[in-house]
């Protein structure tokens, strides 16, 4: 692998994480903590939503976004065959 | 059959098969002790990670602190699930293409130096023995509870087992018997959690049914709300603690988890990179299973105790109520004696002591499970808490025979000489941590907690720094990792322990923000430290760069591009 498909692989996978984590941030500090409150006054069957993403929507984004994360970077190992 | 002979029976088919796993995958050499091998399936190694890293906190004890804390819980649900993420996008992939046994290991050869590895050695036996001490106290309470034996003959029965397996199997034998618990936990949670859903909204699916509603048509979460504010309680959708703490103590739980020595250990054991990321995937799945099940059992059981107990005739309640009240987990005192339960916020009326444990450990018994269900409940918390024990001292084991051992005192020790320092630290892991779990320190409790606060400050981002900071030296992370652990040390001692002088009051917490929160102020202190001293001091060697570059590629390929 030369020195400019490192460089250009890194900054993908930098991408790809800038991208995951705000995801990450936002369904558990934002939705979770920082607006919870203005959330709660959305009801989603018997659930305040800030309630919801704070006791369950967040922990089931978290388990998708490692899975995304997983096949993103398969991909991407495989485009500049860096895979094993 | 009465609980305590299903109890038996279970306990004794659980603790035969852990045993058999153990003699099946004995570890043959120093490789497979440390790591099994580096073959460990990723889906199994989920499981693995999964067991051990619920404990019997996880398992006994969070479905009962959410219940009395309502929206307050939700620092743990998210904190301690949230942190797998960080680990997989920024840990594990890189730190198993490392490739070395312990978080030490990387630590001191990042940073090429043993006084980094010194360091980390340091905080990793701090981190893991706080932790452990409780573990085997937790086996102790189980066993006393569930099969009425004295709790130190618990902890003694508790560390023969461990004993057994982590001195033989090491890793290996860890990894396979973690598998089993986990197996054995989550079916002992789900049971019940399943039948109760179903007895009280319709719907099987706890987590669907936590949204439901009951019988009378009303959603369970407004009908407890209403609950709770008639009984003078927060309202249970919305918390009492400060925004700013609620965000520092989810920072600080995430955060820890990533840099806890013995779960990152576990993603040494994959076979490859990819093996890495889709593991802690899997690790996280199973984690979620139980984790968003927690919440649903919490209010299942704070609605189902509030509406049996409050205002009820004392000699009419459910048999239940007196086993429980034998046990001391709860206390009825009727104050103003009129022979009803008064179950009020306000101390001065309130009549009922409740223990938190008690939500996940009566729960089959108020909701009148079968026998089997609640002896099913002592067998997956006696797994919980052996998994998470062994896979602790695992850690403490390879941190002295390894780290110190290995490359530090004796370089020259052979293969066969490290594996049996491995086992005989092992060995005496286990004697201290039984130590601890019979005679607990006071300040135990209160520090397991902290465990995560001190990891966060500690490995997490000299280990983050170590992998995407290539200009980051060993005076930058030695200087930020000491920094960063005696600030939430100095924290914890003047605001959680009372160490210095006179306790200080909750107002006068730095920004406002607990020591469980702390953790979160000392790791951001480490990293501008770390920054700030790095940029100071000369550049890391050459070769030292080089590794960064390697580590950031999964395949081989990198390899020869160095060295």
């Amino acid at each position: 692998m030369s020195k400019k498909d490192m460089k250009a692989y890194w900054k993908e996978n930098l991408g790809y994480l800038a991208i995951l984590l705000s995801i990450w941030f936002l369904v558990s500090y934002v939705f979770g903590i920082l607006l919870v409150d203005q959330l709660n006054s959305i009801k989603m069957g018997g659930f305040k939503l800030g309630f919801w993403f704070a006791q369950q929507g967040s922990m089931y984004v978290f388990v998708i976004l490692i899975f995304v994360y997983v096949r993103l970077m398969n991909k991407l190992d495989k485009k500049y065959g860096v895979d094993e | 059959m009465g609980i305590l002979t299903w109890t038996w029976i279970l306990v004794g088919i659980t603790f035969a098969l852990y045993i058999g796993i153990a003699i099946w995958a004995r570890a043959g050499s120093s490789k497979e002790f440390y790591v099994a091998g580096g073959g460990v399936p990723p889906i199994m190694n989920g499981m693995a990670t999964a067991a051990d890293w619920m404990s019997a906190a996880s398992f006994i004890s969070l479905a009962g602190i959410v219940s009395f804390t309502g929206y307050d819980g939700s620092v743990y649900l998210m904190g301690w699930t949230g942190g797998y993420v960080l680990l997989a996008l920024l840990l594990a992939p890189y730190l198993r293409k490392f490739g070395k046994f312990t978080v030490p290991d990387f630590i001191g050869d990042r940073y090429y130096s043993n006084t980094a590895r010194v360091v980390a050695v340091i905080a990793a036996l701090i981190v893991s023995f706080t932790y452990v001490a409780g573990q085997m106290r937790g086996v102790g309470i189980v066993f006393s509870r569930y099969l009425e034996v004295d709790i130190n003959t618990g902890v003694y029965i508790g560390m023969a087992i461990v004993l057994f397996y982590a001195v033989l199997g090491g890793m290996k034998g860890i990894t396979y018997t973690q598998v089993a618990q986990y197996c054995v936990l989550i079916f002992a949670f789900m049971v019940p959690a399943i039948f109760i859903s179903f007895q009280m909204t319709g719907n099987p699916i706890p987590q669907l049914g936590f949204g439901g509603a009951g019988e009378d048509g009303i959603y369970l979460l407004d009908k407890l709300d209403g609950l709770q504010q008639q009984l003078g309680f927060n309202e249970y959708t919305s918390g009492s603690k400060s925004m700013i703490d609620v965000f520092a103590i989810t920072v600080a739980l995430m955060v820890g988890t990533a840099g806890l020595p013995h779960v990152i250990v576990r993603f040494f054991t994959v076979p490859k990179v990819k093996d890495a990321r889709v593991s802690a995937g899997w690790a996280l799945l199973f984690i979620a299973i139980l984790y968003t099940t927690v919440p649903a059992v919490a209010v299942f059981a704070r609605t189902k105790l509030i509406e049996t107990v409050s205002n009820a005739e004392y000699a009419e309640l459910p048999e239940w109520f007196g086993n429980w009240e034998k046990t001391g987990l709860l206390q009825f005192d009727d104050k103003n004696g009129d022979g009803i339960v008064q179950y009020v916020a306000d101390k001065a009326e309130n009549e009922l002591t409740i223990d938190r444990d008690i939500m996940v450990l009566a729960n089959p018994e108020i909701a009148q499970l079968p026998n089997w269900v609640i002896a099913l409940v002592g067998a997956g918390g006696l797994a919980a808490a052996l998994s998470t024990a062994a896979g602790l001292l695992l850690v403490i084991a390879s941190s002295i025979s390894h780290d110190l051992f290995k490359k530090i005192i004796k370089p020259d020790i052979s293969e066969k000489g490290e594996l049996i320092a491995a086992r005989l630290s092992a060995f005496v892991a286990v004697l201290i941590a039984g130590y601890f779990g019979i005679n607990p320190p006071g300040f135990v409790a209160a520090v397991v907690a902290l465990a995560f606060g001190l990891a966060a400050a500690s490995f997490f981002p000299a280990i983050l720094l170590g992998i995407f900071d290539k200009r980051m030296n060993k005076e930058g992370a030695i200087s930020g990792m000491i920094v960063g652990l005696s600030l939430m040390f100095f924290y914890m001692a003047k605001y959680k322990l009372g160490w210095m002088g006179e306790m200080p009051p909750a107002s006068e917490w730095w920004f406002g923000i607990s020591p469980e929160g702390f953790g979160t102020v000392a790791m951001i202190v480490n990293f501008v430290v770390s920054l700030i001293v790095s940029r100071v001091t000369p550049a890391p060697p050459e070769e030292v760069q080089e590794i960064v570059e390697h580590i950031r590629i999964p395949s081989g390929a990198g390899e020869a591009s160095g060295h």
